[in-house]
């Protein structure tokens, strides 16, 4: 017989009106934990209506048992999970936020004083990692921006174009696509693909030494980690992402180009010509000038969020993915203030 | 007693802390410590999991401020002397972290040759030569060209010493280097941090709560518990301490002052719901 079935019988058991109550265990051959635990909580239950208990005949076995299962008198003070309403929920988050901005500051500041006096000597300075991280970041990501920048370029032609030909005006679509590619979507689209593909990289490169203690060896033995883990990657990537955004203005107009000699008869030589015209060097300047500040919001974001994961590799998983959203988040929102501050200046 | 005073009275002391305290948030780690760590030593801060021995060598390193007291190691002070001193003072500082920390992308000659091209502008034939010597010195000079990830984890601590030995400093302050290792490596580690003790004259900070090997090894030792120091001396006096606390943990015995059950409700409630 199982604890299934013996618990309910032991549940509807008639006990007797009054007296004692003893279990003779002297016919017990063996019991488990499961069968102590019936016991012990059906004696417990009888002693909680007042009834006098008590346990006979028990094999030295079943006492050590028996004890083990009611090991009691514990503290009781114990503290509970306390319940959170929302009012304090949002003061929790609010304060949460704040703490988490200020340690950004904290971050880009402690940047910044590393930064600064090997910005007279920069002969020092770790032009190996910057290479390396150069490679990583840039060379090894042209193949994928160079197709996203494609694509959206073919995509851009297709649509636009569509609604160019209603008015006979298809050579616009030379504008199309080279002002939003240049000025607005080349450097957008590279952007987020390098805070997906590297600044993440980043945040996992630096949580997993946080994890493995590598950073705190490193501080040991008297490197400070921004100055090897930090700033070749800053600067690797403030170089990287303007090539790169180039390099998806070439590929996005040439998408366009071929879409729009194939769907709407603009010749390539029309195209180009066009071209010269509608994209003007400003409108390229401010477009892969916004890449550098692009960088340096990935860089930071992802290195910041290496640097918080603490203890675990589940940890280093939700830094990452932080990094990321963070990052893409904080290069729409800056995409989106140079849009308003260059129509102030009239650019 | 003044703060400002260094090696003072008969012992020379290498590490001295005073009114130490340390606090992660609201919850205080460290809540008062006065401790002398001798010069040329073998000193062992002992106490249970979790009573904040990291993070009492990471005061010493200055890795982490303390909300109040001080911390002189050679005389200076931890906290107050510049970012360059500090980096000046870590380099003479070694230390042993508790998972090794080796660099995983650097093979065993490379992490050990690591501080070495850091901080030296040695030959590389030098640097060679320095190298082979540390990893000699921890019977690991025919594992130069493995990679930490074929390692087995005394293998790695080992790898580790030499590192921190590369540079020759003043001290190593060990995180419990027998945790979790078998008999044979426990001894190799045990003699190792005697011989470097002795023979390279480098203080020894050791954090650990293995009793046997570290009452074998230590001339001196503390024992922490809830953020105070609750006893110290030779591994002899502490063995004849009057304190259960310590009676209980040097004899290892499961319930005592420190409570074999951690803080929970009622047994019943927990089980039965019975008030
Ligand atoms: N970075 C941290 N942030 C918050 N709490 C921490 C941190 N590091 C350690 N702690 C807590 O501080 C206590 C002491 O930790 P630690 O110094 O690692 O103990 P020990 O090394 O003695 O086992 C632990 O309870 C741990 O949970
Ligand atoms: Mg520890």
């Amino acid at each position: 017989m199982n604890l299934l079935a013996l618990e309910p019988q032991l549940r509807r058991f008639n006990w007797p009106r009054d007296g004692e109550i003893e279990f003779d265990l002297s016919d017990i051959l063996s019991i488990d934990t499961a069968g102590a635990w019936l016991l012990f909580r059906t004696a417990a239950q009888l002693r909680a209506r007042g009834r006098n208990v008590h346990i006979t005949g028990a094999s030295a076995e079943a006492r050590t048992l028996l004890d083990l299962i009611g090991a009691v008198g514990l503290p009781a003070d114990v503290p509970q999970a306390a319940h959170m309403d929302t009012l304090e929920g949002i003061g929790r988050a609010t304060v949460g936020r704040i703490n988490e901005s200020l340690g950004v500051l904290a971050f880009v500041g402690e940047a910044a004083a590393t930064a600064a006096p090997l910005m007279l000597r920069p002969l020092r300075f770790r032009w190996r990692q910057v290479f390396d991280e150069l490679a990583h970041a840039g060379h090894r990501a042209l193949p994928i921006v160079g197709l996203l920048a494609f694509l959206l370029g073919v995509v851009i032609a297709y649509q636009g174009g569509a609604q160019l030909r209603l008015y006979g005006a298809s050579i616009f679509i030379a504008d199309l696509v080279g002002v939003s590619m240049v000025r607005e979507l080349a450097p957008l689209i590279t952007a987020i693909i390098v805070a997906g593909r590297t600044g993440s990289a980043y945040a996992a490169q630096i949580g997993t030494m946080k994890v493995t203690e590598e950073v705190d060896a490193l501080r040991a033995i008297g490197i400070a980690p921004m100055e090897l883990l930090v700033l070749p990657k800053l600067l690797a990537l403030v170089i990287a992402l303007p090539l790169l955004t180039v390099f998806a203005d070439i590929m996005g107009i040439l998408g366009g180009m071929l879409m729009s000699a194939a769907m709407m008869g603009v010749g390539f030589y029309a195209f180009i010509d066009r071209l010269g015209y509608a994209v003007t060097l400003h409108s390229y300047l401010l477009g892969v000038g916004k890449a550098p500040v692009f960088a340096a919001v990935i860089a930071m974001v992802g290195c910041y969020q290496g640097f918080q994961v603490t203890g675990s590799a589940e940890s280093v998983g939700r830094r990452t993915t932080m990094s990321v959203v963070q990052a893409i988040l904080l290069v729409i929102i800056i995409d989106a203030v140079f849009s308003v501050v260059f129509s102030w200046f009239g650019l | 007693m003044d703060n400002n005073t260094k090696n003072t009275g008969q012992v020379d002391t290498l590490v001295q802390m005073r009114g130490l305290r340390f606090a992660y948030g609201s919850r205080v780690i460290i809540d008062g410590m006065d401790i002398d760590i001798p010069r040329g030593k073998v000193t062992t801060i002992m106490g249970p999991s979790g009573t904040g021995k990291t993070t009492l060598l990471r005061l010493i390193g200055g890795q982490w401020r303390p909300q109040a007291g001080s911390v002189h190691v050679d005389g200076q002070n931890v906290h107050t002397v510049n970012r360059r001193e500090l980096y000046r003072l870590r380099k003479r500082m070694g230390m042993l972290f508790q998972s090794g920390a080796l660099f995983t992308h650097l093979s065993v000659f490379e992490n050990v040759a690591f501080p070495l091209r850091e901080h030296t502008r040695l030959p590389e034939q030098v640097i060679h030569h320095l190298v082979l010597m540390k990893l000699q010195a921890v019977g690991l000079r025919g594992a130069r060209d493995l990679m930490p990830t074929e390692l087995s984890g005394g293998m790695a601590r080992r790898v580790a010493l030499a590192r921190a030995i590369a540079l020759d400093p003043m001290m190593i302050m060990y995180d419990e280097p027998f945790t979790g290792q078998d008999p044979i490596t426990v001894g190799v580690i045990m003699q190792l941090i005697r011989l470097l003790n002795d023979s390279l004259g480098i203080t020894s900070i050791i954090v650990s709560h293995d009793v046997q090997e570290v009452s074998a090894i230590s001339d001196k030792i503390y024992m922490i518990s809830q953020g105070k120091v609750v006893g110290h001396g030779t591994p002899h006096d502490l063995g004849r301490s009057p304190s259960d606390w310590v009676r209980q943990f040097m004899n290892g015995l499961p319930d005592g002052p420190v409570p074999f059950q951690y803080p929970a409700p009622g047994y019943l409630d927990d089980l039965f719901g019975i008030a």
